[in-house]
């Protein structure tokens, strides 16, 4: 029998060609998909990249009920302190408020309310609770830009040189404290 | 009825071309600079970072509050004279290289900005290798000649 056009074998290698470039392909979005199920891949992460070092220039005014702070401040703590973005607009803040409630024990924690009118800072701190031994106002979100923050909460964990230790740009929960922040927390004393 | 819902799709497309058209300019005029050409040069930069709340928006596009805060910050530092790549620097700073909307050629996206022209390589030598090898048609055999001529001669 002759064959006309391809001989069999090479038929058979344009046959698989396509079908293995699919089969990487959908290996690649299997294991970004699986990755993005257990949370080791997200697309989303922004991964600014403040870990690591000093905290940026800024101050920040008094929010009721507390006092502000400066990066002269931070730069003067001697045992590690958290900075809190968090908002009264801002529902995972909530979420996350009991965490913060249960780590102020441990890590003094300073607050800074992004784009918050300080009328509704201070209402929010009232009704869900106030785990901050400082507050400062960033009403208008410049602040918040240069550490990087890209939405409420997030939190920086800043060692007693004055840097940032730990990033964290999302509401902590149970897992986020004892598997990344307690991390970081047992770098700075050592 | 069907001419209606017909008239309405046509409307419905003709909104969605331009609805970019539309959508692409700072919510308030007054958020941009009186000189055009700054404006201009701002929009350009701004056009090339993402807005890091909706993510496949530029600043320029999106509406939302950062978006709006990094315009103005674009925008301050294009009236005080610097230029794109040093406003992107400050950018890519504090938010990593994520708020570029075109990654940078580095070794970790050095495949990525490759692969046009390897896919294209792997095309030309795909074609020069099947295109090279002809099928060369099999000589006929005594026994086939002869049954062609049969056939050839009954016509």
């Amino acid at each position: 029998m002759s064959a006309d056009g391809p001989s069999l074998g090479r038929r058979r290698v344009m046959m698989a060609l396509p079908l293995a470039g699919a089969g990487v392909v959908g290996a690649a979005f299997w294991g970004m998909l699986s990755g993005m199920q257990k949370g080791s891949f997200n697309p989303h992460d922004i991964n600014a990249p403040s870990a690591g070092r000093p905290v940026p220039d800024f101050a920040v005014m008094d929010q009721t009920p507390g006092v502000g702070f400066s990066s002269h401040d931070l730069q003067a703590i001697t045992a590690p302190v958290l900075i809190n973005f968090f908002a009264s607009w801002c529902i995972p803040c909530i979420a996350e408020m009991p965490q913060l409630l249960k780590l102020r024990d441990r890590l003094p924690i300073w607050g800074i309310a992004y784009k918050d009118k300080p009328d509704n800072a201070a209402g929010f701190l009232r009704h869900a609770g106030n785990p901050y031994a400082r507050i400062g106002s960033d009403f208008e979100g410049r602040v918040a830009i240069d550490w990087g923050v890209s939405g409420v909460p997030e939190s920086f964990l800043i060692a007693p040189d004055g840097k940032i230790v730990w990033h964290g740009a999302a509401g902590l929960n149970n897992d986020e404290v004892q598997n990344a922040l307690d991390a970081a927390l047992g770098q700075t004393k050592r | 009825m069907f001419q209606r819902g017909r008239h309405a799709s046509v409307a419905l497309a003709a909104m969605l071309f331009l609805a970019p058209v539309l959508a692409s300019a700072v919510d308030d005029p007054s958020e941009m600079l009186p000189d055009p050409k700054q404006e201009a040069r701002a929009e350009a930069i701004g056009s090339q970072l993402r807005c890091l709340v909706c993510q496949n928006e530029s600043i320029e596009d999106s509406s939302a509050g950062l978006a709006r805060d990094l315009r103005k910050v674009v925008r301050e530092h294009v009236a005080k004279g610097e230029n794109q790549q040093q406003v992107i620097a400050w950018m890519v700073s504090r938010y990593g290289d994520f708020i570029r909307l075109s990654p940078p050629v580095t070794v970790a996206t050095l495949l990525l900005w490759g692969m046009p022209a390897l896919a294209l390589l792997a095309g030309i030598v795909g074609a020069v290798v099947i295109f090279r090898k002809k099928p060369q048609a099999a000589p006929l055999t005594d026994e086939e000649r002869a049954r062609l001529e049969e056939l050839s001669r009954e016509r």
